[in-house]
């Protein structure tokens, strides 16, 4: 019986260690101060306590698809002038360049997808593609998914389904070959992307009850999960540059107030659909939103540059 | 040095296994998770990871007030069941599917923009002294504008 125990005790030992080398082999998703140190327990129970204390963390932005969607339902324009001109895909030769830009070529397809900009949809997933290509991301946008876009361009679902899947083969191809800084960027630059074009689509002097300002109003509820993801890659000098920059946004939505009420679920047995009630009441001023909107495209810009 | 050797080549073999893991994980998520979002359009982004029994995770994400959202959590049929509630910012639980019988997706749409929590935990199967399962837990997000 104590034999049987100390050989186990063995396997659990190189299993707890493996575990540690585990870690390190596909890199963090969680941030380094939160790691918790490897230590020998003594039995199954207590490594079941130390897995569960190990939990993940996942910080989801809005997807490029997501911020477009956002955009058009806010009754806003479609301006071609403000997207990233598909001629500069071949100044982008850096990982960190072609990662933020893979971002927003996808929120720019995703754009002009929505508003069936038939052509420019082509040529911006071809620049994605260059993008993907150029940072080793196997089979995120094969030729076959672009023959599939052009064969269903008036179908708007069927390209939204593709946009959608390509971009999941990127971020989960980054995700699963040990890329978690590449695949951040690629998330920071689709929702920056998306952000420029809402602040270049407001106009000012149709500022109050403006619906798209109350979008721009709500990203800074996702300013700390930004933080957090790039958080979670700190360390990576190309994450550490863009962690200074987007500390200067937080400081601006920072000046937002957003007072929320208590969230009260109601369920609704005819469309099987719970609603989440709540009031919210927020502040931004004209010039808060200029000054938003003049470090969004200081920050856009030299992404695209 | 023996021990050395041992640990090395284990952290090789699980190094190797796990990028097979993940790819496998990847494959579970499209087949399994992708149609459990019906008539929703996927966001396109990818959250899903091996998690073990017992073990727990979180996902912090903005919803917004224009969309109607389904949430699929899906876990390989060698776990237990998967439990996911949805907290908001001030603790609040405003889900459980454990009421709802372990369901894997959830309706919601939202009178203001929020930014909630989600928390999701392998369940147990309560067998002491077994190796405690691991398996591919996928968590997709489908969206359509509010009617």
């Amino acid at each position: 019986m104590n034999k049987k125990y100390r050989i186990n005790s063995g396997v659990l030992f190189v299993f707890i260690l493996a575990l540690g080398f585990l870690t390190a082999c596909k890199g963090g998703k969680k941030a380094p101060e939160e790691e918790i140190p490897v230590t020998l327990p003594q039995d199954n129970a207590a490594i079941l306590k130390e897995i569960k204390q190990a939990e993940r963390i996942f910080n989801a932005l809005p997807s490029p698809l997501e911020s477009a969607m956002l955009i058009k339902s806010a009754g806003a324009r479609f301006d071609e002038a403000l997207l990233n001109p598909v001629t500069n895909v071949n100044t982008y030769v850096t990982s960190k360049a072609m990662a933020l830009n893979l971002g927003v070529y996808t929120c720019d397809l995703s754009f002009a997808s929505l508003y069936e900009q038939t052509q420019l949809l082509i040529d911006y997933m071809n620049a994605a593609k260059k993008m993907a290509d150029g940072l080793g991301i196997l089979k995120a946008i094969e030729q076959k998914d672009i023959d599939n876009l052009e064969e269903n361009i008036n179908n708007s679902e069927v390209i939204m389904e593709i946009v959608s899947q390509t971009f999941m083969n990127s971020n989960s191809y980054l995700e699963d070959n040990g890329q978690p800084a590449t695949a951040a960027m690629v998330l920071v630059g689709g929702w920056v992307e998306g952000l420029y074009i809402s602040t270049q689509l407001v106009d000012i002097n149709e500022f109050n009850g403006n619906k798209l300002v109350g979008r721009i109003i709500d990203q800074k509820l996702s300013i700390d999960i930004l933080l957090n993801l790039l958080n979670s890659s700190k360390g990576n000098p190309a994450v550490d540059e863009l962690m200074l920059e987007v500390a200067k946004l937080k400081t601006v939505f920072d000046k937002i107030t957003i007072d929320t009420t208590p969230v009260r679920p109601e369920y609704d047995a005819a469309s099987n659909t719970t609603v989440l009630r709540s009031q919210i009441k927020t502040d931004m001023t004209p010039a808060i939103f200029t000054e938003l909107s003049s470090v969004v495209a200081e920050i856009r810009n030299s992404f695209v540059k | 040095m023996r021990l050395f050797k041992t640990i090395t080549l284990t952290a090789f073999i699980i190094c190797t296994l796990s990028g097979y893991a993940d790819a496998q994980c990847k494959a579970f998520a499209k087949k399994e998770c992708l149609p459990e979002l019906g008539t929703y359009t996927h966001d396109g982004n990818y959250h899903a990871a091996v998690l073990i029994e017992g073990e727990e995770a979180e996902l912090y994400k903005t919803f917004y007030s224009d969309m109607e959202y389904r949430v699929a959590i899906v876990g390989e049929d060698k776990l237990p069941a998967i439990e996911f509630r949805i907290i908001d910012t001030n603790k609040n639980v405003l889900y459980s599917n454990k009421d709802k019988d372990y369901a894997s997706t959830w309706d919601f749409k939202l009178e203001s923009s929020q930014q909630l929590k989600l928390v999701i935990k392998v369940s147990s199967f309560n067998q002491a002294g077994d190796t405690p399962a691991s398996g591919c837990v996928a968590i997709m997000f489908g969206f359509k504008l509010k009617k």
